[in-house]
């Protein structure tokens, strides 16, 4: 119980104080799965538009590969994009394996197919005549997805924070692609991981609560934007 | 933009839906500020019809022209943007009356002054002026109907396609909705093509009627017209005349013909050989029930005995079915139900008019139904005319 009570009090005076190392750390990570969820908003709801919109041949099987991949384990991620990355691999001549941009590659690859999987059926969700109606309306094709979009924004925000928990919670990937180096690539979750094999217990309940309450900020920023436009 | 002719005209047009035909019509028509009420069971290609001609969906054949030019070609989009369509449901969005009803003017990029004085405008045209900052998610079915309404009329587009927009709501609400439409209409140079299921309301507002069964146009005409001389029996049950029955012309005098039908006699004012087959129409509002035989008092020369078989309530009146030896069905109103102690089995008498039967030879439906629409629409054009 001690150790419980003393690792919270100093994780709360590194709080306060803000540390130096930490407040890097927790900036990282909010830029680096920030950056992240972006991408994955901008391909995920794109690709999820043109999934759930289209008839196309196989157009099952797709949902089904994007369903599964909401699910992708992020350890596997971290492998296959580390494969990737590797000096050796496809992308090796990049140079980006253990920089942050690699962190943020894999934690898109995570967070795309959670907010496309969200965005294909939250539209799918929306009554087939509401297309018809748009276009009635005098839309043009564009126009049209636009608004259908805005009329899916409930869920579709939904996604966006699904994609935004899934990827800042994530330490796999970060760890595998990151390599958690001091300074340069370490994140809240790889921070933490490391702090507890040291038995320092009151830096990872500091870096703990810091992880929770910036979830907490940005998934309320999220919620008021969200219910932002709703009539009452 | 051609002059004179007509603004929407339809030419040969088939629509196929799973590689099934689901609308095949030879001719239709629209004039500038020309209202045509599309009538016919579900499931006949109005709707189909509405979309079409709207250039949102795909034609197998034939040619839709709007001012001269082909809908499916050219700029579409600008097209469309001169016509507008109201659906069965009202598909608000998810946003306040005022920017429903803004949706349209949005999309073709109108100033914010202008939208607001127009918004303003069709928001006071359908009542909804107190509503404008209500969510569209909190209204009631009318009021919901009301802003579909005013959203699509606010673009003051050239023709309005209205696919059965007062489908589910309850009598009042319907009548009120309907009034505050034909005001906005009629108060435009707007042309309305509008889907119902409604005779009356097709009655009050239309200056044509088009009847359509298995994707194509049956008759069109004015309604009076439509009403009163259906040209086969299937027009004849969708007008409403709900006692359609085969018989042969055993007699003729001059105008009067006497028509053998289940063993009884009907004489009818109609134009008919001996020996021709021929359906009485007989409208249910015409057909007289009377408890005492009325043949030595009453100018009706068709009066017969007859026992009632089913009573069911239909909305204000009761809807009676008689046995005359044929089947007839009468409407009588509550009160009089109740006046005169009617019941399912009791014996009455039931009489109605020679003038007031609709007759349709059997050879001329034939010929009408599987003739070529033109023909009907030619007819239509010449009625159309002369309403306005």
């Amino acid at each position: 119980m001690d150790l419980v009570l003393d690792g919270l009090a100093k994780a709360i005076a590194l709080v306060v104080h803000l540390d130096p190392e930490v407040a890097g750390i927790a900036l990282l990570s909010l830029e680096v799965s920030g950056l992240a969820t972006l991408v994955s908003v901008v391909l995920g709801v794109s690709l999820g538009a043109a999934v759930a919109l289209n008839q196309f041949p196989g157009k099952r099987a797709v949902v089904a590969i994007v369903n599964t991949g909401m699910g992708l384990p992020p350890v596997v991620v971290g492998l296959f994009v580390s494969i990737l990355l590797w000096r050796n691999g496809p992308l090796g001549f990049l140079g980006l394996l253990y920089t942050p941009a690699a962190i943020v590659i894999a934690q898109s690859v995570i967070a795309t197919p959670i907010v496309m999987g969200i965005s294909i059926s939250a539209l799918q969700a929306l009554p087939a005549a509401l297309r018809t109606q748009i276009l009635a309306l005098g839309a043009t094709r564009a126009q049209m997805v636009w608004m259908l979009v805005r009329e899916a924004r409930l869920p579709l925000m939904a996604g966006v924070m699904a994609g935004f928990g899934g990827v800042i919670s994530e330490v796999g990937a970060s760890i595998m692609v990151g390599g958690n180096v001091r300074g340069y690539t370490r994140v809240l979750t790889s921070a933490t991981v490391m702090e507890v094999g040291r038995g320092n217990f009151d830096v990872a309940i500091a870096l703990s609560l810091i992880l929770l309450g910036a979830c907490l900020a940005i998934n309320w920023c999220l919620t008021a934007i969200q219910q932002r436009e709703r009539p009452r | 933009m051609t002059s004179g002719g007509p603004m929407l005209e339809v030419r040969g047009l088939q629509v196929q839906r799973g590689g099934r035909g689901v609308l095949d019509v030879a001719s239709f028509h629209l004039g500038d500020g020309e209202f045509v009420s599309l009538i016919g069971p579900n499931g006949c290609g109005k709707s189909t019809l509405l979309l079409s001609m709207m250039g949102l969906l795909p034609r197998a054949a034939g040619e839709i022209l709007f001012r001269g030019e082909d809908v499916f070609s050219g700029d579409r989009v600008a097209r469309r943007r001169r016509m507008a369509m109201v659906l069965q449901e009202p598909l608000l969005f998810d946003a306040t009356v005022h920017d429903n009803v803004a949706a349209g003017l949005r999309l073709r990029g109108l100033g914010r002054e202008e939208t607001r004085r127009r918004v303003g405008y069709y928001l006071e045209r359908f009542r909804l002026g107190d509503l404008a900052q209500r969510s569209a998610r909190k209204l009631s079915g009318g009021e919901a109907r009301r802003v579909s309404l005013a959203r699509a009329l606010a673009v003051e587009p050239e023709v309005v396609f209205l696919d059965e927009p007062f489908a589910s709501l309850d009598v009042p609400t319907r009548q009120s909705i309907t009034a505050d439409l034909e005001r906005a209409i009629r108060g435009s140079r707007m042309a309305a093509v509008l889907v119902t299921h409604d005779r009356s309301e097709a009655l009050r507002l239309s200056d044509r009627i088009v009847v359509m069964n298995e994707g194509r146009i049956v008759q069109s005409d004015a309604p009076s017209v439509v009403m009163n001389s259906p040209v086969n029996e299937f027009v004849a049950s969708c007008v409403g005349m709900e006692t359609i029955l085969p018989g042969e012309v055993v007699r003729r005098n001059e105008w009067e013909v006497a028509i053998g039908v289940g063993g009884q006699e009907i004489d009818a004012v109609a134009e008919a050989s001996v020996g021709e087959q021929v359906y009485c129409c007989v409208r249910p509002e015409n057909v007289v029930i009377e408890v005492v035989n009325p043949t030595l008092t009453s100018s009706a020369r068709n009066v017969y005995l007859a026992r009632i078989t089913r009573v069911a309530s239909v909305g204000p009146y009761l809807e009676v079915r008689l046995d005359c030896g044929f089947p007839l069905v009468a409407h009588v109103t509550p009160d009089s139900f109740a006046l005169l102690r009617l019941e399912e089995g009791k014996r009455v008498w039931a009489s109605f008019k020679a003038t007031a039967i609709h007759v349709i030879r059997k050879r001329r439906a034939s010929a009408a139904a599987a003739g070529p629409a033109p023909a009907n629409e030619s007819v239509a054009d010449g009625a159309a005319s002369t309403q306005r």
